[in-house]
């Protein structure tokens, strides 16, 4: 038994709590977010940038940051507003959507910085 | 001058064997591989085929000539060679869609599956594809809400969903069971699944899996912060009873359930379907006894086939094999069964064993589930052949592990994860997995003592029903 490790994981440990997407994962490096970018945008999906209080973090719509990147394809005009919703909500969760239209569903979505869960 | 009436017996081939036919958009196509009994021409047999599926009988008879068979009737119209067999041949058959009642898969395969799989002519048939047409399709529900509306239902993008079969798959207490699920969840699961043999037991009724299951799925709710589901499986011995238990699923707010629509039955699958559609339930297909009909490569029913009827009766998630596991399913004939699962429009195209152009219009989608023998180290390769838009589902690979279903789960949520922001970033996955996987396994003990645990496990049996794509 001594060789079983417990699972780590409650309602009061607040990092049990998860994003979606690469939740599972450490957190994405500036490198790997720029290159997880240049992916949305080669599929010709449109960015857009979301962030919530994390305590809301359960329901269908955060806040959207401005309105979708329609038809970008600079990844740095993507990075840099993704940093500006950061400096204006630094307690916020932030994610990055790719929505794709012809699905009508999001392709990619995945939370870029983690706010202080709860 | 009207037709006269002439007793006895024909050639079936006088009246159903038409190449100079031209299908119209509206018929209903079907692919046969025929395998005669010796010495029976070919154009006969696919004529007496296109006939015991559709007007004809052996005889002539009167009643005959109050119609109009010549609208009514199928038509034999193609054969061709199967390329590396000389025993059989496929025959190429049109339906006129006035043949068939709107919106019901049970009464087309009636006809297309019914008496002719028997007749004495044939040694064995097997139907190999269905056209059907856009008319048609559009007569049918079809899935109770596709692959986008589920994805906007459990708020989950851009990665393969992640499912467990409970096992051991019988004699579970509800409350145990509920543990079993509880686990699972906490640790990254998406869905827990009722084994397809869990319908209501004595060592565990339907109405106590449903409450401890549920309390299973909002409490890994409430700790993880994510969405979860069951398919909770309301296959049951009456349609009534069936409803019964999904009314109950619905009313303690299970986000899906699940259905086995051949044992099960078309007609009680379609009617649960459409309920699933009218109150805003997933529906997760399970596929027991389609290998008695989809295995044998001569005689029977080939998956597509059952894939399709699935599309047009409805389900919102269908098992298709995983290629890499423990059970049957030649590569490309998977990708072509896949590809008629989610997509819009799918070519002919025999590499794939897909023998028609089938327009699916607006019909949503189904996602394929893979499950059976999988584990960890098939990550890579599962989500390179299947893309985002499936459920990557590990049931011994997931309670197997040595320290837990939650830490199971967690390795297997690890696993997909890597391998998606590695396939974002370029990265081929299944050249590169065991790099890819060992990476991941540095920030995760439980990724990394699955790994070790399964990592001489291997299912490299060869295909029974292959292709037929090889010459001789």
């Amino acid at each position: 038994m001594s060789d079983v490790q417990d699972y780590p994981s409650s309602l009061g440990n607040a990092a049990s709590r998860k994003f979606e997407t690469f939740s599972y994962l450490p957190p994405l490096s500036s490198d790997n977010t720029r290159t997880q970018i240049e992916y949305i945008l080669n599929k010709g999906w449109n960015p857009v940038i979301e962030h919530t209080e994390p305590e809301n973090a359960g329901g269908n719509y955060w806040y959207m940051w401005k309105l979708p990147m329609f038809g970008e394809t600079d990844v740095d005009v993507v990075l840099k507003e993704i940093e500006a919703c950061k400096a204006a909500h630094p307690d916020n969760h932030v994610r990055l959507l790719g929505l794709d239209n012809f699905a009508q569903c999001a392709g990619a979505a995945m939370v870029i910085y983690r706010g202080k869960t709860v | 001058m009207a037709k006269q009436y002439d007793a006895g017996v024909k050639e079936y081939r006088e009246t159903y064997w038409m190449p100079e036919y031209t299908p119209k958009d509206t018929d209903i196509l079907a692919c046969f591989k025929v395998t005669p009994q010796d010495g029976v021409p070919r154009e006969e047999v696919a004529a007496a085929v296109a006939a015991e599926s559709s007007t004809g009988t052996w005889t002539t008879v009167w009643t005959d000539l109050l119609t109009d068979l010549d609208h009514y009737k199928g038509r034999a119209y193609a054969i061709e060679d199967v390329p590396g067999d000389d025993t059989c041949f496929y025959a190429f058959i049109a339906y006129p869609i006035d043949l068939f009642e709107e919106g019901s898969v049970v009464n087309v395969m009636t006809s297309l599956v019914g008496n002719v799989f028997g007749f004495k002519a044939l040694r064995a048939l097997r139907l190999e594809d269905i056209r059907f047409p856009i008319a048609y399709v559009m007569t049918c529900n079809g899935p109770p809400q596709g692959i986008q509306v589920e994805r906007d239902l459990l708020n989950k993008y851009g990665r393969p969903l992640l499912g467990c079969t409970i096992k051991p798959k019988l004699g579970l207490s509800a409350k145990n069971y509920g543990r079993a699920c509880y686990e699972g969840l906490r640790g990254g699961l998406d869905f827990t699944k009722d084994d397809e043999n869990v319908n209501s037991q004595p060592f565990m009724r339907w109405r106590h899996r449903f409450d401890f299951v549920m309390e299973a799925i909002q409490k890994a709710e409430a700790e993880t912060g994510e969405r979860k589901g069951h398919y909770l499986n309301v296959t049951a011995p009456t349609s009534d009873e069936m409803m019964k238990r999904a009314e109950y699923a619905k009313e303690i707010g299970a986000p899906i359930i699940m259905h086995d629509y051949i044992t099960g039955g078309w007609a009680a699958n379609t009617q649960l379907a459409q309920w699933c559609q009218d109150n805003g339930m997933l529906l997760h297909i399970h596929r027991a006894m389609h290998a008695v009909l989809d295995r044998n490569p001569h005689h029977g029913i080939h998956f597509r086939v059952l894939t399709k009827i699935l599309r047009l009766s409805g389900g919102d998630h269908l098992h298709s094999g995983t290629v890499v596991g423990k059970l049957e399913g030649d590569r490309d004939a998977t990708l072509g069964w896949i590809d008629i699962m989610r997509d819009s429009y799918v070519k002919e195209d025999r590499s794939r064993g897909i023998f028609f152009d089938q327009d699916w219009g607006s019909m949503p989608g189904v996602l394929p589930v893979a499950s059976g023998g999988i584990h960890v180290w098939h990550m890579p390769a599962l989500v390179s052949i299947f893309g985002d838009d499936s459920v990557l589902q590990f049931g011994g690979g997931t309670l197997g592990h040595p320290w837990g279903n939650a830490a199971g789960a967690a390795a297997n949520r690890v696993a997909v994860e890597a391998c998606v922001e590695a396939r974002n970033q370029g990265r081929e996955l299944e050249k590169e997995g065991k790099d890819i996987l060992t990476n991941a396994a540095k920030h995760s003990p439980e990724l990394a003592a699955a790994m070790e645990t399964w990592k001489e496990i291997k299912f490299e049996f060869d295909t029974v029903d292959k292709l037929d794509v090889s010459h001789k």
